[in-house]
């Protein structure tokens, strides 16, 4: 029996395990959507802007490892999903993005609402496909979703023109993907781990820095393994965060630009630095003549692009995560290096860097530090790009696996709100908070009409400063404190809430933040809380951009005023 | 120091632009690049040259690996290889000058592969110092047009660029004695 390709796109989905779609319709996919009603399985929810969806992708394949969908149709909802496609490319997130094309006779005559978004995309995709046949479909979609799901993840797009919709074809889907030019090596070399085990047997003050690949690879209970067996601190990059618990007594925070002082302390003294599933990204790294400069460094990572790009590496080992940390134990031996890790703890006493200062007014500090003692910790967070992002990642002590969400790679502003979506879809049984500043969340604002209409509970935290903080607070700091196009103002979020259907609040002092949260969590759906927070609060510990990791600069003592 | 690198891709369109655009994206820079058929259907041969000094070749290989498009790299710099290129010359002749031109060719084991009143064409294949240096011979006469190649390279002996899957050599056909003396 002969299927129209609408059918095949949808049958392609089935056998990838596809439950949930976020797009938004257009002229060229309509063949498509009018399948929908016959797989009743595939969910689709419709956002307010095509940029939600790639990002609601993004963060429900965040939360679940599993792959992203998201579809657009042509031209501009093909170009709205760029932004997201790139943030799911920057920080290896497995997105598969459907798009519309104009009919194939109609391709390369600049028709409506044509754009070439293969072209486009070329340079933030893992790979994409333009498909010009019906038959084509199933090999397709079979090595798009083998393609974005393993090795390095990333997001892949597949550009439909309509006539390949309505054009039939038989359907059988392949069992197996072979490509001759996609072979990820996923087991480490012997010959290299033995040289790391070596390194690991004979360091004195060694740390590991883990990074989101531990998280992707699921390595949780290896890299644990290995800190605990080695007795080695564990530091973590931005979206490594949750990879380890931060309450463990190895857990020695983040490091890089906004990192902890004593995290950043260790990576300059340590002589030898394991980095896993990480990419030595700038923010990380400071300057980089100047990173670990008594270290050997031993690099695990699934992409051998990543070896020596940013820095010099003594042992570099390909392989995924799991399989090379699992090797590593095998031949480790117990080490006891207290001596190191109380000097480490001693940093920490002496440069606590968590520790918020003491004033009635309400800090946005408090406000993440609030949500993290009502949870008690049980919460997927998912922040927004610039202070908001960076207070998430320090006020907030993650202990359960993935439970930190955040664009890394891009800094993409906005992304929290769809996101959230995306991954509170994916976690329905979980508290799901975005943490968001005024900036980031205006850029995104349409989307709560999507989480009322399809009742997603996200619970959003505004930190109102009525700045763009982060920008701000660089303009203090280095630009002579010239505010220039950086404050800003809101709409009454409360009435905006409202507006939207959902419950509102607006808190501004710091005694009602609790009681707030609370009353937040208690309801079902989604809600929308306003913190009035002091404006120009700065983020410290900070690491200036262009210099070295120990040169931190803390928070400057202030005079209490009573 | 310049580098030749050779990569396999698959036949397909926009494999050219993939390449073309992570060249560009990185900021490694071109010297040359040709495409043409390898040996193996549905596979693209490209020889690429970069400067080893404006960009980190090693970086490059292992970008292009991560094409889904490219099969196979080889950095065949270090290789004893052979390398040529192509070039056709459109050379200003008069009746004095032609003769000279022909000797100059002749030394060059190039060839005239076209003859007008006023011009002809030359053909000449080598490395790209050869071509380098007829050009500067020929500059005098006046050239009117130049179009190379760019370098093809392969390595010498059993050392090679293939990948694991080579092609095998088509099996020799035996035919029975009784049958050759049929077809007889």
């Amino acid at each position: 029996m002969k299927r129209t390709g609408g059918q095949i796109v949808c049958e392609c989905l089935l056998r990838e395990g596809v439950d949930v779609l976020f797009g938004f319709p257009g002229g060229v996919v309509l063949p498509l959507y009018d399948t929908f009603p016959q797989y009743p399985q595939l969910r689709h929810i419709l956002v307010r802007h095509e940029q939600g969806a790639a990002h609601a992708a993004d963060g429900y394949a965040r939360a679940t490892g599993k792959v992203g969908v998201c579809v657009a149709t042509s031209g501009p909802g093909a170009t709205n999903l760029v932004t997201g496609i790139a943030t799911a490319y920057l920080d290896s997130s497995p997105v598969v993005a459907l798009t519309g094309q104009v009919a194939t006779p109609f391709i390369g005559k600049d028709s409506f609402q044509e754009v070439d978004i293969v072209g486009i995309t070329l340079p933030i995709t893992k790979h994409n496909y333009l498909v010009e046949r019906t038959e084509d479909l199933p090999q397709v979609f079979k090595e798009a979703f083998h393609i974005a799901r393993t090795g390095r993840p990333g997001p892949v797009l597949i550009d439909l023109p309509k006539d390949v919709f309505t054009g039939e074809a038989q359907f059988s889907y392949p069992e197996h993907v072979s490509m001759r030019g996609y072979k990820p090596t996923l087991h480490g070399h012997p010959a290299q781990v033995e040289k790391a085990v070596k390194l690991l047997n004979e360091a004195k003050r060694p740390v590991i820095v883990a990074g989101r690949g531990v998280i992707v690879s699921h390595a949780f209970a290896e890299l644990k393994e290995l800190a605990e067996k080695a007795q080695i601190p564990v530091i973590n990059t931005l979206l490594g965060i949750s990879s380890f618990p931060e309450s463990h007594v190895l857990s020695f925070g983040m490091l890089g630009m906004h990192g902890m002082a004593y995290a950043n302390m260790a990576v300059s003294a340590c002589d030898l630095l394991v980095a896993i599933g990480m990419r030595f990204d700038d923010r990380a790294t400071g300057k980089v003549s100047a990173f670990a400069p008594h270290a050997q460094i031993v690099h695990i990572d699934v992409d051998p692009a990543e070896i020596g790009k940013n820095v010099r590496v003594n042992v570099p080992i390909v392989g995924d995560v799991k399989n090379v940390l699992a090797a590593l134990n095998k031949r480790l031996v117990q080490q006891n290096r207290a001596d190191w890790i109380s000097q480490i703890d001693a940093w920490r006493r002496d440069h606590p860097s968590t520790v918020i200062r003491d004033t009635d007014k309400l800090l946005p500090q408090h406000v993440v530090r609030k949500i993290y003692e009502v949870t008690g910790g049980d919460a997927t967070m998912v922040s927004d790009v610039g202070q908001n992002q960076m207070w998430t990642a320090q006020h907030f002590w993650y202990d359960k696996p993935n439970s930190l969400i955040s664009s890394g790679g891009l800094g993409t502003m906005g992304f929290a709100l769809p996101a959230a979506m995306g991954a509170k879809v994916g976690r329905p049984d979980e508290t799901v908070w975005a943490v968001v500043g005024d900036g980031g969340f205006q850029m995104n604002i349409q989307e709560l009409a999507t989480l009322v209409q399809d009742n997603i509970g996200v619970k959003i935290a505004i930190l109102n400063n009525g700045f763009l903080g982060m920008v701000r607070q660089w303009q203090e700091l280095f630009h002579g404190r010239r505010y220039v196009g950086t404050h800003m103002t809101s709409p009454d979020y409360v009435k905006l809430a409202a507006a939207y259907g959902m419950p509102g609040y607006r808190v501004t002092a710091k005694e009602d933040a609790e009681m707030a949260i609370r009353e937040a969590m208690a309801h079902q759906g989604p809600v929308l809380m306003e913190f009035v927070v002091e404006s120009e609060e700065n983020v410290y510990p900070m690491v200036a951009p262009g210099t070295a990791l120990s040169e931190i600069i803390e928070e400057p003592v202030r005079e209490v005023v009573a | 120091m310049k580098h030749t690198i050779v990569a396999l891709v698959e036949d397909r369109p926009g494999c050219l632009n993939r390449v073309a655009s992570l060249f560009r994206r990185r900021s490694f820079n071109i010297e040359s690049l040709t495409v043409g058929h390898s040996e193996m259907p549905g596979l693209s041969r490209m020889t690429i040259v970069v400067d080893g000094a404006t960009t980190i070749v090693e970086q490059v290989t292992k970008q292009l690996y991560k094409l889904i498009d490219v099969v196979k790299v080889s950095d065949i710099t270090d290789d004893t290889s052979v390398h040529r290129e192509l070039a056709m010359v459109k050379v200003h002749t008069t009746m004095n000058t032609r003769s000279e031109i022909i000797e100059i060719v002749d030394i060059f084991r190039a060839n005239i592969v076209d003859v007008a009143t006023d011009s002809l064409i030359v053909e000449v294949t080598g490395t790209a110092d050869k071509i380098d240096s007829l050009l500067q011979l020929l500059r005098c006469f006046g050239i009117q047009e130049v179009a190379r190649t760019g370098k093809i390279a392969m390595v010498r002996g059993m050392g090679g660029t293939a990948p694991a899957e080579r092609e095998k050599p088509a099996p020799v056909r035996r035919i029975k004695a009784s049958k050759l003396a049929a077809i007889s």
